[in-house]
């Protein structure tokens, strides 16, 4: 591919989740993308991430979204021929104390305000009917059934083989150094040579902000470290993965038998190596909230520990939509920790504004120039 | 949070040279080893041998005896020992995460010497996962710490001088030893480097431990090419082929060994600067004349910055001592080049022996006839057969191959298939050990239970 | 048989015996060793089943690198028994194979 400049319909900056499910919907609907990415497919977020496939708790300008997503997560088996490993195990939010039930009932009553009635509310015997380990003070809790997880690096690939079956091509170690807009095309520098599309997509991650201001948009973005940390192989005690409503918590048991535990506690991130570094005194308020609803985890073995790098904005929302600066660019980053479940549609989106020039859901909220 | 001026992580013979030395010149040091007492992995065991098991010393050997006066000297400097403390996190910053009967604390340190020593290149067979297999180091450590020996004559297979080393120690203590079945060609290639080794008194020794191998009549059978351990659910049997033709033996237990590698995970985790040691085909991190890391204040001394041995590693300890002492104002600069130049000499000798070593007993390719049904990740079971196949999806690094495959994903965090995996690697993309790369291995370094690191102080 | 024998069966220490008790049987150890010693030295040397497969593994490296000889010491479940010494009275187990999620 050096020295000439090869043609694609779309380039694709980004492959992670977001930019393979561009990929994959835009061949969909006939068009031959290319994805640029500048390591291997899924190196950062999208196999970093914990995984959760959750509508529970989500902002309400993303719940369209993530209505829409998660259908999309049903049907993946079908649609790309590998489901990502998803499983609906529930997703279930915990309550500690009454004030904090409290709090369950209002979201539940504000989701249902909006149209939604996929949230549960749990009273003491029916969480513990859910989460039979759960500790012996919760009280309560929100439960939302047909969500679950899926395991990242397998989702993620999934839309890629998918994609390429399609006609969609994948170039890796081809970081995107520079943009021109030359007549109606594209023109792009990469590591390995220079590429022609007459749009372009912008599913750079936490990277995404210097893509956006190659084209003239100005999107605020903390590239931020989020902490993960697993144990060993145990015996089976809970389907659903759990949070909590008073902590930062997010916990599942995998099919292995592993416990995987999170909930946004951030380490550092190193811009230049793009590694990221551990930070424990945090790891261990996250050990304490584990073990705090999960008794059982206080002797469980940790036996891994690592980051991922998530692009984080100002109103914890993401950037999708065109860009205002430039013509027919597009934009799908910065998910803010909670992007993984919205992989699905968001692709769609951005494949629907470029072939039809517009979506039905609602994406104003995510407008790119919203900080400008 | 507490602190120290110097940490020194490990007390073999690197980490003892090292805290003796720092302590006597005023440092206040502080020294971690899992183990219950000072020794590494030569030295295992030498204080409880030297005074209750006495009479152990007349197999254990002269070169097992000297471990006792470096012991003697260690206990008797200022330096504070703390065995059974599992060092599971060192950071940049030189805060040090240690877990001691179940309490995680971090204290920091002024200064880090990492002397965290060697491990056995673990090289998969068929089979080596059966009861009834394990290493030469295990059974040696069994023999140091504990005076046990093998019930039933015993097959051990591989090269290196710690192979001979216990088959010695075995004949001497009078233990059934029902072959030893010698992996590879003794290469020409190692003739150059003959003189250098011959100097140091590496041959000299070798040769006599081989000559008491022989004494002992035992059965060494040479130019073995493949190896398999067979039996159900307990090894019974050890299949082997020759260039001349194959063989079975009957055996309850096997011992394994293919040399030594600089012990990675805790230097890689930090992470230090890490070069590929084409010679000894291990990583090991990329150190000055004075041990010095890339990472200021972090120093590596004896097996863990190289395979050296047990007198190298004492000498690159008090190498590393005095560059630490000089830092932190303790000698001159005047003194440190005096009392530097006597141990980098000595240091010097021992390593000459290297280049031979490492040539007579060439680390063995691990992934040129690995059968695809053999068990590369013992934590996780993945054979090799699954990491060519993750190759032919598309898998292009170690780390890929962890969300391909899981290897390297269970408890012992990548230390025993990493080398392996990434060989294979390297061998279906045409691509060298240096550019495929290792696991990015990340703290904790050891397993901490979810309560231990909540409550960590 | 076990794999491996005391040398000194009858020698100097002999008197410092404990006893330990894995999976229910009382286990004779000598004081200082490893519990991953003592159980090399009984008649089972398995220390736990391999979590995928099932099949029976026993300690491999005795230095704290190959996790083959997790065990469940006092409770603790997945302890490297090659890393801690005996003590009087102490409760070991072998490592079961988790029941996982879904088979
Ligand atoms: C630890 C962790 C846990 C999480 N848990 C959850 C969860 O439970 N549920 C949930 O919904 N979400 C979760 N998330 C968020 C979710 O994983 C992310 O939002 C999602 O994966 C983002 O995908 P992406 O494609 O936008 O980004 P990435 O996967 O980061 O992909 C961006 C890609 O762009 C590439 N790139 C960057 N710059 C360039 C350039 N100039 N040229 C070419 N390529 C470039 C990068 O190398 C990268 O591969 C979590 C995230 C983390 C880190
Ligand atoms: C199993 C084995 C047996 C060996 N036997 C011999 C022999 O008999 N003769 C010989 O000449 N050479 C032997 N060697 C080679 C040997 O490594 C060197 O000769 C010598 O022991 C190196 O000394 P050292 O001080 O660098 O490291 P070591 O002696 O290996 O000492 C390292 C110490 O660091 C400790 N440690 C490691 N990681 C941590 C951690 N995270 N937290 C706390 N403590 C830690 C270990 O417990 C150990 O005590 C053996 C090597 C191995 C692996
Ligand atoms: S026997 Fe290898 S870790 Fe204990």
């Amino acid at each position: 591919m050096n020295a000439t400049t090869a043609e694609a319909d779309v380039i694709i900056v980004g492959g992670g989740l977001h930019g393979c499910s561009a990929a994959y919907h835009l061949a969909a609907k006939g068009l031959k993308p290319i994805v640029l990415e500048k390591h291997v497919v899924a190196r950062h977020a999208s196999s970093a991430s914990a995984g959760g496939v959750r509508r529970l708790g989500r902002h309400p300008a993303e719940i369209p979204l993530a209505q829409a997503s998660l259908e999309l997560w049903h049907r993946l088996g079908d649609m790309l021929g590998a489901d990502g490993n998803f499983r609906p195990s529930g997703q279930v939010r915990v309550a500690e104390n009454e004030a904090e039930l409290a709090a369950c009932a209002t979201r539940v009553g504000e989701t249902r305000a909006l149209g939604y009635d996929f949230e549960e509310l749990l009273d003491r015997d029916a969480l513990r009917r859910t989460v039979p380990a759960v500790s012996p003070h919760c009280v309560g809790g929100i439960r939302v059934a047909r969500d679950g997880y899926a395991f990242p690096f397998k989702a993620t690939t999934a839309f890629r083989h998918k994609a390429e079956e399609l006609g969609a091509r994948i170039l890796e170690g081809a970081g995107v150094t520079a943009l021109d807009r030359a007549g109606e095309r594209w023109e792009v520098a990469t590591g390995r040579g220079r590429l022609r599309a007459p749009v372009l997509v912008n599913a750079a991650g936490a990277w995404g902000r210097e893509i956006a201001s190659m084209l003239g948009d100005t999107a605020p973005v903390k590239p931020t470290a989020l902490m993960m940390m697993v144990s060993d192989r145990m015996p089976h005690f809970v389907d659903p993965t759990v949070g909590a409503m008073g902590r930062k918590l997010s916990f599942k048991q995998m099919q292995s038998g592993t416990v995987v535990i999170g909930g946004g506690f951030e380490g550092k991130v190193d811009h230049a190596t793009e590694l990221t570094e551990l930070d424990f005194r945090q790891l261990a308020e996250s050990a304490t909230n584990a073990a705090a609803i999960f008794p059982i985890m206080a002797k469980a073995r940790l036996v891994r520990c690592w980051a991922g790098i998530e692009g984080v904005t100002p109103d914890d929302l993401p950037y999708i939509g065109p860009s205002k600066a430039a013509p027919a660019a597009f934009h799908s980053f910065a998910f803010c920790g909670h992007g993984f479940q919205l992989g699905p549609i968001v692709g769609s989106i951005t494949a629907e504004l470029i072939v039809n020039g517009r979506t039905n859901l609602p994406i104003e909220p995510f407008r790119v120039d919203r900080f400008a | 949070m507490a602190s120290c001026d110097l940490a020194v992580i490990g007390a073999g013979p690197a980490g003892m040279a090292a805290a003796t030395l720092a302590a006597e010149h005023g440092l206040d040091v502080v020294v971690y080893d899992e183990n219950p007492a000072p020794g590494g992995q030569i030295y295992r065991a030498i204080e409880t041998v030297s005074l209750a098991r006495n009479s152990d010393l007349a197999f254990l050997g002269e070169s097992y005896r000297a471990g006792a006066a470096l012991a003697r000297a260690f206990r008797a400097s200022p330096a504070r020992f703390m065995p059974g403390t599992t060092v599971w996190l060192v950071q940049k910053d030189r805060a040090i995460g240690i877990l001691r009967d179940g309490k995680a604390a971090m204290v920091q340190a002024n200064r880090i010497i990492i002397a965290t020593g060697a491990l056995e290149r673990p090289v998969p067979v068929p089979g080596w996962t059966l009861p009834g297999v394990m290493t030469v180091g295990a059974a040696q450590g069994l023999l140091k710490s504990a005076a046990m020996a093998p019930s039933s004559p015993v097959v051990l297979a591989g090269k290196g001088p710690l192979l001979f080393q216990l088959a010695a120690q075995y004949v001497a203590a009078g233990v059934a030893i029902a072959a030893i079945l010698e992996t590879g060609a003794r290469p020409i290639a190692a003739l150059p480097h003959v003189w250098p080794a011959w100097r140091s008194g590496t041959i000299g020794k070798g040769l006599a431990l081989l000559r008491a191998i022989r004494q002992g009549g035992v059965n060494i059978i040479r130019n073995v090419v493949a190896l398999e351990a067979e039996g159900r659910g307990r090894l019974e049997a050890v299949a082997y082929r020759t260039v001349r033709g194959t063989g079975r033996i009957a055996t309850p237990l096997l011992l394994l060994h293919e040399g030594v590698i600089a012990n990675a995970q805790l230097t890689k985790a930090i992470p230090l600067a890490h070069e590929w040691n084409e010679r000894q085909q291990c990583w090991q991190p990329m150190l000055d004349a004075d041990g010095n890391s890339d990472v200021e204040g972090i120093a590596v001394a004896g097996d863990a910055g190289g395979i050296g041995g047990a007198e190298a590693a004492a000498h690159s300890g008090r190498l590393v001592a005095l560059a630490a002492l000089k830092a932190l104002g303790k000698i001159g600069r005047i003194a440190h080049e005096a009392l530097a130049e006597t141990e980098r000499t000595a240091w010097q000798r021992h390593l000459a022996a290297r280049p031979f070593l490492d040539a007579l007993y060439p680390p063995p390719d691990a992934s040129a006839q690995l059968a695809d049904g053999t068990l590369v990740c013992r934590c996780e079971e993945v054979t090799a057969g699954q990491i060519r196949e993750a190759v032919s999806l598309g898998c292009a690094g170690p780390n890929q191959a962890k969300s391909f495959t899981r290897a390297g994903m269970g408890p012992c965090q990548g230390r025993m298939c990493g080398l392996t995996v990434a060989a294979l690697i390297a061998r279906e993309t045409g691509q060298s050990m240096s550019e495929v790369g290792h696991y990015r291995i990340r703290p904790p370094i050891k397993p901490l239970t979810v309560g231990e690191l909540a409550a960590l102080e | 048989m076990s794999l491996f024998r005391r040398l000194h069966e009858d020698g100097p220490g002999d008197a410092m015996t404990v006893t330990i008790t894995v999976d229910g049987v009382a286990l004779q150890a000598r004081a200082g060793e490893s519990v991953a010693a003592a159980v090399l030295a009984s008649s089972d040397p398995t220390s736990r089943a391999a979590p995928v497969g099932g099949a029976p593994r026993a300690p491999y490296c005795m230095m704290g690198v190959c996790f083959d000889c997790l065990m469940e010491i006092d409770g603790e479940t997945n302890r490297q028994s090659c890393m801690v010494i005996v003590r009087e009275g102490m409760m070991v187990k072998r490592m079961a194979r988790p029941k996982a999620v879904t088979p």
